[in-house]
């Protein structure tokens, strides 16, 4: 019956079997692929490989720069701690010796207020100690006068001798010193 | 009386007649009374229009495949004519195309070095295979070239060519005790075995290979004039109510063109990765 109807269905009696291949069917299908199948091997095929590995090594090359850019970034941040650090330091530095030097300035300024005291002091004694003298040598002197006149005046006679006088005085004097001395001695 | 008796007259004639228009109605049959026009075998071999009864015969679908190779080459050659590393849509597109045979086919079952040995002739079938079919749902050319046995023999034999070449080229000894005889079996089961597994290898494959493509393609050319002539008959011969019906037929012959264009990507696809299966199976060490 199929037979049948294929053969009704295939008109002029000419039956084709569609898995009986004719030659000029093979030989064009050949063509076709061995067509293609050059084009795809030869032209097609390294030109993808080709613009793959470039699209790689573009991509590594991209990486590549990245990390440099990273690399030479952290050596610019460390250089820049390191440069922070040392500011630093230095500025702690300079703050001690600031410190030191004012301490030395104050102690300078201390002992020089020191030393300009103990002159002024000095100074002064020595000259406290010179008007004392020259007191003293006034009043020795005065009371030398005056113990004269007043004793002139109790013995009546003047003692006009300068020379007998200053003796007289002296040895007055000296007895003075001399019993002061002793009571000085005794207390 | 007369009328009858001219009737009896002609009752054989018009018997036939009945007869054949059945068949016209049943069977796909090309008649020329302007009835239903049914999909025949025969449109697979139309007439030649060069070089009749020589080897170099050129009918209608061997003009198709010209088309569909100078398609192919056009899109590749323009696709990959100025490749820059950051694509445009159009390299992006051909670049999809090629990546699906060289990642998805060669380099997942083959590994990268077969892979890329075998990457031409894989990227040759995958594109040729899909070209020819689409030309089925392409308006006036509306045949796959692969619809005719040439192109699905060819490439199979050139599948069953690159797997063999590819067994033997690697380890011939390996190769055939791999194929004929699997290890893990007693061997005396090697006598049913070894045969069953060269019929299989050897036979089956490349003829598997062939028909599934062919037969996909006259099948869906077939289901695709059956739609569009019913639609024509119902629409236009008929007309009228029958005119619903044609709107029946033709929604159906569209899903079935869209169904098509999955078809022509998938037996393409299928052709390219069964014969990747088959070289990697060729090349494997044991398996």
């Amino acid at each position: 019956m199929l037979q049948a109807v294929l053969s009704a269905a295939t008109e002029g009696g000419e039956t084709h079997s569609p898995v009986i291949p004719e030659w000029y069917d093979i030989i064009w299908s050949s063509v076709c692929f061995v067509i293609i199948l050059i084009f795809f091997w030869k032209y097609v095929l390294p030109r993808v490989q080709k613009l793959l590995d470039e699209r790689g090594e573009a991509i590594e090359g991209n990486i590549a720069k990245a990390d440099e850019a990273q690399r030479k970034a952290e050596a610019a941040l460390e250089e820049y701690t390191a440069q922070l650090a040392d500011a630093r330091t230095e500025a702690g530095r300079i703050r001690e010796t600031a410190r030191d030097d004012g301490k030395k300035i104050v102690a300078e300024a201390k002992d020089a207020a020191t030393v300009e005291a103990a002159r002024v002091t000095a100074s002064a004694q020595a000259q406290i100690e010179a008007e004392r003298q020259t007191a003293l040598v006034t009043l020795r002197s005065e009371v030398g006068t005056l113990a004269i006149d007043l004793a002139s005046g109790v013995i009546g006679e003047s003692l006009t001798d300068d020379a007998k006088a200053t003796a007289v005085v002296d040895r007055f004097l000296a007895e003075l010193e001399a019993s002061e001395a002793a009571a000085g001695g005794k207390k | 009386m007369f009328v009858a008796a001219r009737a009896e007259l002609h009752a054989p004639k018009q018997e036939k007649a009945l007869l054949a228009n059945a068949l016209n109605l049943l069977v796909p049959m090309s008649t020329d009374d302007g009835g239903f026009h049914g999909p025949s075998i025969n449109e697979f071999f139309p007439g030649p229009l060069l070089f009749e009864d020589t080897p170099f015969e050129i009918n209608r679908i061997m003009l198709v495949r010209y088309v569909a190779v100078i398609a192919l080459l056009l899109v590749f050659w323009l696709g990959t004519r100025r490749m820059s590393v950051v694509p445009g849509r159009f390299q992006s597109l051909v670049e999809m195309g090629l990546d699906m045979v060289r990642v998805n086919i060669a380099d997942d079952l083959l590994g990268k070095k077969d892979g890329k040995r075998f990457l031409p002739i894989l990227t040759t079938m995958f594109f040729m295979i899909l070209f020819m079919n689409l030309t089925g749902v392409i308006p006036f050319l509306n045949i796959a070239g692969t619809s005719v046995i040439g192109v699905p023999l060819v490439l199979a034999i050139v599948a069953y060519v690159t797997f063999i070449y590819a067994g033997v080229k690697k380890s011939p000894k390996n190769f055939f005790k791999n194929s004929l005889f699997p290890s893990g079996v007693p061997w005396p089961v090697y006598i049913i075995v070894t045969p069953i597994e060269f019929i299989s290898t050897f036979i089956i494959r490349p003829i598997t290979l062939t028909l599934r493509l062919m037969m996909n393609m006259i099948v869906g050319h077939l289901l695709l004039v059956l739609f569009f002539a019913a639609t024509q008959f119902f629409v236009v011969t008929m007309s009228g109510w029958w005119t619903l019906l044609g709107v029946g037929t033709l929604a159906f012959g569209l899903a079935f063109t869209l169904f098509e264009v999955l078809v022509a990507v998938l037996q393409a696809y299928v052709f390219a990765l069964l014969t990747a299966v088959y070289i990697q199976l060729a090349v494997a060490e044991e398996h």
